[in-house]
């Protein structure tokens, strides 16, 4: 069964005239955009997160995920290296694993057991040869032709990326230096500790979760938590970092006192005051190099790598038609933390998540785009804060790392 | 009064407090130390150990109010919990029992549509000690791995 619609091009869309400032909602509610997003951007030459390593720690074990909303296995193979292939049985498309992870030398389709190896290679064809010279598959039937797609692997930091178009720029390049060194600050070369996997799932197009995340501006506007106990504020120190190919960003900020004074936020909700009842919910403990208090990290499509004081998780999206997005929270700590520094990660994730006291409006913010655009996919988005372009910035205060996302993706879509 | 009706009585009293959004009164039925969790079976059967909620004492209960009420941005909405029979598990040597009762929650949104959010079960621990049956701990499983949109209110 192949139930994805073919890519038909992007000749039928409607027009979008250049510039990166101006998004027509169109791109949020048709069918045929999602299908071309599949082929060109998911099945394209970007770098999709599958997982983490430490969640395949032994050789054999296995890990179902996604690439857009591509079903694809993580596998550690004997030899110790991570593998992906695509989750579907070269013979008539049947999901190869069915589990949500497991451990397994080799992996036979339940449906006519055509079998695979670690690697996604198909070993063996049940009675290829049929039974007494009668049956069988035809002769010239070659076994090596035959197999679900596989992917090239890169790991970063323990964190697995892959794609579907082996002619893919190396991760590292794809990254760009900054955004590597971003990455690494949070790792610091430790073992990464899965703490719980949420799934949360969106009422809109995913593209609406990608702007809402590299959106700097909404942070301590929408997110009231943040602003009233100063984990976040707009004046604070902090900046944007948009790469190279506008794809991916990181929006972060630092504990040093804030520039701003309290009449910057006069007028807003932000400006009334209270108190935790039990302060031990943001008593932290000191973890980077530096003082950064937030980071929030993107990789072009569908990747999150978070860092909120010392809560930190990645989010993987998965797109389900035009209206729909599930997004994978894997919250994670250290094999070096010490028990009480789990504890205070497993306190501060009460700011993250699907009930996160930061992040619960991110969940109904992006539905209530997508009901208020229904009967305007002829009009536009306007994303002009901190100007046109697509760079770096010192304030955040700006759409910049927005921009950036869109100009990566018309470059990906060839609109 | 047996510990059966203590504790069923206890769980109707405190769904009602949520549903028509007496909030602030929920954390009464706690513990001071008390823990609260909301996780799903997954993370449950794997022992991972992080919540959607997780509040380590009434105080962070009380804030979880607090912040639904002045801070966090919602879809206006309303629960409705269906709370089955409590199964006495065991009783500790301290005299707190532990119990697990299934329940179900439809979610009514803003423009009126009538969802099943959750199921799951709770489990358990009660201290009966005093005048009112009161949770030390309370651990939400529930039985799917996907919450739509957000959750605003606790289960």
């Amino acid at each position: 069964m192949n139930d994805q619609p073919a890519d038909h091009g992007t000749d039928a869309l409607p027009d979008w005239a250049p510039g990166l400032s101006r998004i027509p909602y169109w791109l949020f509610q048709r069918q045929d955009v999602a299908d071309a997003e599949r082929t060109r951007i998911f099945h394209g030459p970007s770098w999709n997160y599958l997982g983490l390593a430490a969640e395949v720690p032994n050789p054999g074990d296995y890990r179902c995920t996604w690439v857009g909303d591509t079903p694809v296995v993580m596998v550690r193979d004997d030899h110790g290296e991570v593998r992906a292939w695509e989750n579907r049985c070269a013979h008539r498309g049947a999901l190869i694993a069915v589990e949500n992870q497991g451990n397994a030398k080799s992996f036979a389709c339940v449906y006519h057991a055509w079998t695979y190896d670690q690697a996604g290679t198909l070993t063996s064809v049940a009675f290829q040869k049929g039974i007494k010279g009668q049956g069988g598959m035809p002769r010239d039937f070659d076994i090596c032709q035959h197999g679900p797609r596989k992917l090239k692997i890169a790991v970063l930091c323990g964190l697995v990326f892959a794609s579907f178009d082996h002619a893919a720029v190396p991760l590292e390049e794809y990254l760009g230096e900054a955004i590597v060194a971003r990455v690494q600050r949070v790792f610091l070369g430790r073992t990464p500790k899965i703490l719980g996997r949420f799934t949360q799932v969106l009422p809109n197009n995913w593209k609406l979760y990608a702007e809402n995340t590299r959106d700097s501006y909404h942070a301590s506007i929408l997110h009231l938590f943040f602003t009233t106990f100063k984990i976040n504020r707009l004046g604070m120190k902090g900046g944007i970092i948009v790469n190279h190919h506008g794809g991916c960003h990181v929006s972060w900020s630092s504990n040093t006192q804030p520039k701003a004074s309290a009449d910057d936020y006069s007028g807003l909700r932000a400006d009334s005051g209270y108190q935790l009842a039990d302060p031990t919910l943001l008593r932290g403990f000191d973890e980077f190099r530096d003082d950064v208090t937030l980071q929030i990290l993107s990789v072009f499509p569908g990747f999150i790598l978070q860092q909120i004081q010392n809560a930190l998780a990645v989010r993987q999206m998965v797109p389900r038609g035009p209206d729909k997005a599930d997004l994978h929270w894997t919250y994670f700590g250290f094999e070096e933390d010490t028990p009480e520094q789990t504890e205070v990660r497993l306190k501060m994730a009460n700011l993250m998540g699907t009930g996160g006291f930061i992040s619960m409006e991110d969940g109904c913010v992006g539905g209530f785009v997508q009901r208020g655009i229904a009967g305007a996919a002829d009009q536009q988005a306007l994303l002009m804060m901190g100007g046109h372009d697509a760079d770096s910035q010192d304030s955040r205060v700006t759409e910049s790392s927005i921009r950036g996302f869109w100009k990566a993706y018309r470059a990906a879509m060839g609109i | 009064m047996d510990q059966h009706t203590t504790i069923a009585r206890a769980q109707a009293a405190q769904a009602r407090c949520i549903d028509n959004n007496l909030l602030e009164q929920w954390p009464d039925f706690f513990t001071q130390s008390c823990l609260y969790k909301i996780t799903t079976l997954e993370n449950h059967t794997l022992g991972l150990p992080a919540g959607l909620m997780h509040a380590f004492s009434r105080a962070m209960l009380v804030d979880r109010i607090t912040a639904l009420r002045q801070a966090n941005i919602y879809e206006r909405q309303l629960y409705r919990h269906i709370i089955g029979l409590p199964a006495i598990l065991a009783t500790e040597a301290d005299g707190r029992v532990r119990s697990e009762t299934p329940f179900l929650v439809v979610r009514i949104l803003r423009q009126g549509e009538t969802d099943l959010f959750a199921t799951g079960r709770y489990l358990d621990l009660w201290d009966l000690g005093g005048e009112n049956a009161l949770l030390a701990e309370r651990i939400v499983v529930c039985d799917s791995s996907r919450i739509d949109t957000q959750l605003a209110l606790p289960l």
